[in-house]
């Protein structure tokens, strides 16, 4: 079995709205025989992360079109997206591009 | 498996840290050049700034506006001749009166967004925008609520262009909207031209309006991931636009239009024909305008919204029905309070008679919400509804109360009002 995985999220664009307010969070994933995927993050934060409105950050088991995902700073398309295998301390940063200003 | 070995596709040495578009990957440095080029190439084909000419730039906090006052600083810094020949200036409008926000919020967003302004050595102004109502009325521009046949609205200039091109059908009004919008973009004709061929060459409406949402998003990603990678005050600035989305994602009731937005997409998703009906219907409503004569005189403005007074209406009228109704069912309360003693200081006064020994009663009498209320239209009515005192009220309200009413003792109490005005 697998160690349990330290991860640091960060939401921003407004979408810490949906966490509290809370920009910064440093969580710890189970360990599990299999590697941690995003996929499976998602639906990690979904249950045990989103207060309300899940609508507004997911979709499926995807993000909602309009919020921007990048993985230590490089822009999660040039990852996999869903499929990226997470390693232990990555950083995870969900930022809402749906206002501007 | 999928870690970083993609190379940059303009560099090629760089470690792509971004996809643009499709699938065009780009590293940190280009994709700032790339960025840039996009900002001057839009300046320059727009053509609207000259040489030595001031321009406002108009910030508000979020990531549009602060990439905007990067780029400028940014173009402003390069060695002459690309420089950029503009003499820039800020302005921020705080609106946190309306939204709700504390004074000590807007007081730290305030001195958060000055510090900002003052390191770009830019004159900058910062108001707050319930200084619109010290404004002189001159200054005000109504919003387009009268129809004028020399400049036709959005919707007239997609009415004639379809006439002009073919028959009325959704699909084409659908086009003919995503045409206007590309329009007026800074795209290049052979750009404009490919986007206009995909756009009629999609099916179904929805197929349209996810092409435009797609295109849309397009944009959005370039903009916040400079943000993102180049401007670090952004993470504190974002604290002003929070407040904006803590109102568009918490609140179906925020305003009317949220309201109505939700509950029209509400029942789109069972009824997918709700917006095509709703778009239609709309076009076959219209209101009947009186002939006006040329002797006529101009409509008179509301004195809060500035738009065309919609109150002047005859006796057989859905609004003569709602002020019957009013005065019938009236609970006589604080205006029937205000109104005696004011009655009676007319009396005592225009009689020639001594006033009690607490002195001429008139002094005590404000203008009243009904002598407000004929100035207003009828929103700006149920909005003034619920206002406990006038005491406050704008200045501009009260020189045109004055211009209202002409009785001698008025002009005294609105000259007190309008003193203490201005030494509040």
């Amino acid at each position: 079995m697998a160690a349990p995985l330290g991860l640091q999220l960060e939401f921003g664009g407004g979408a810490e709205l949906l966490f509290d307010g809370v920009k910064n969070h440093h969580v710890t994933l189970p360990g599990q025989s299999d590697p941690w995927d995003m996929k499976q993050l998602l639906a990690w934060i979904r249950g045990n992360m989103l207060k309300e409105r899940p609508e507004l950050f997911m979709q499926g088991d995807t993000v909602r079109p309009g919020i921007l995902v990048l993985i230590n700073d490089a822009d999660w398309e040039l990852m996999g997206e869903l499929e990226y295998q997470l390693q232990d301390q990555d950083n995870v940063v969900f930022i809402s591009t749906l206002h501007g200003g | 498996m999928f870690r970083l070995n993609r190379k940059c596709m303009k560099c090629k040495e760089g470690t792509a840290v971004l996809i643009i578009r499709v699938n065009d990957a780009f590293c940190r440095s280009c994709f700032k050049e790339y960025f840039i080029h996009k900002f001057r190439a839009m300046l320059g084909k727009n053509r609207v700034i000259f040489p030595q000419e001031k321009v406002l730039l108009a910030v508000s906090g979020g990531a549009a506006s602060c990439s905007m006052l990067s780029q400028v600083q940014e173009g402003l810094s390069r060695e002459a001749p690309k420089k950029f020949r503009f003499v820039p200036g800020i302005i921020y409008i705080d609106d946190g009166g309306a939204c709700g926000r504390s004074a000590e919020e807007r007081q730290r967003s305030n001195a958060l967004l000055k510090s900002i302004f003052t390191e770009t050595g830019f004159t900058y102004f910062i108001v707050s925008l319930e200084q619109v109502f010290s404004l002189p009325t001159s200054v005000l521009v109504p919003g387009t609520s009268d129809p004028d046949p020399s400049n036709p609205s959005y919707k007239q200039a997609v009415d004639q262009y379809i006439k002009e091109k073919q028959t009325l059908t959704e699909e084409n009004v659908a086009s003919a909207v995503a045409q206007l919008s590309i329009a007026d973009s800074a795209y290049s004709p052979e750009r404009k031209l490919a986007l206009e061929r995909l756009f009629s060459s999609m099916k179904t409406l929805t197929a349209k309006e996810d092409m435009l949402q797609t295109l849309r998003s397009v944009f959005s990603k370039l903009l916040y991931s400079f943000c993102f990678y180049f401007l670090s005050f952004l993470r504190y600035v974002i604290a002003v636009l929070v407040i904006l989305t803590a109102i568009d994602i918490t609140h179906d009731k925020a305003s009317i239009q949220r309201l109505t937005e939700s509950f029209v997409t509400n029942l789109q998703s069972d009824f997918p024909s709700t917006v095509s009906t709703i778009y239609r219907t709309s076009e076959k409503l219209h209101t009947v305008m009186p002939p006006q004569s040329q002797t006529a005189e101009p409509a008179s403005k509301c004195l809060l919204c500035h738009c065309t007074l919609d109150t002047k209406v005859d006796k057989a009228s859905a609004f003569h029905a709602t002020l019957v109704s009013e005065q019938l069912s009236q609970i006589k309360l604080q205006d029937s309070s205000l109104d005696a003693p004011a009655q009676s200081a007319e009396q005592c006064c225009t009689e020639g008679q001594g006033c009690g020994p607490g002195g001429c009663c008139s002094s005590n009498r404000l203008p009243s919400h009904q002598d407000l209320k004929m100035l207003l239209c009828y929103s700006c009515r149920l909005t003034i509804k619920d206002m406990v005192s006038l005491r406050k009220a704008p200045h501009s309200w009260v020189q045109s109360l004055r211009v209202l009413h002409s009785s001698n003792s008025f002009y005294d109490v609105v000259d007190d009002m309008a003193s203490q005005q201005f030494h509040m």
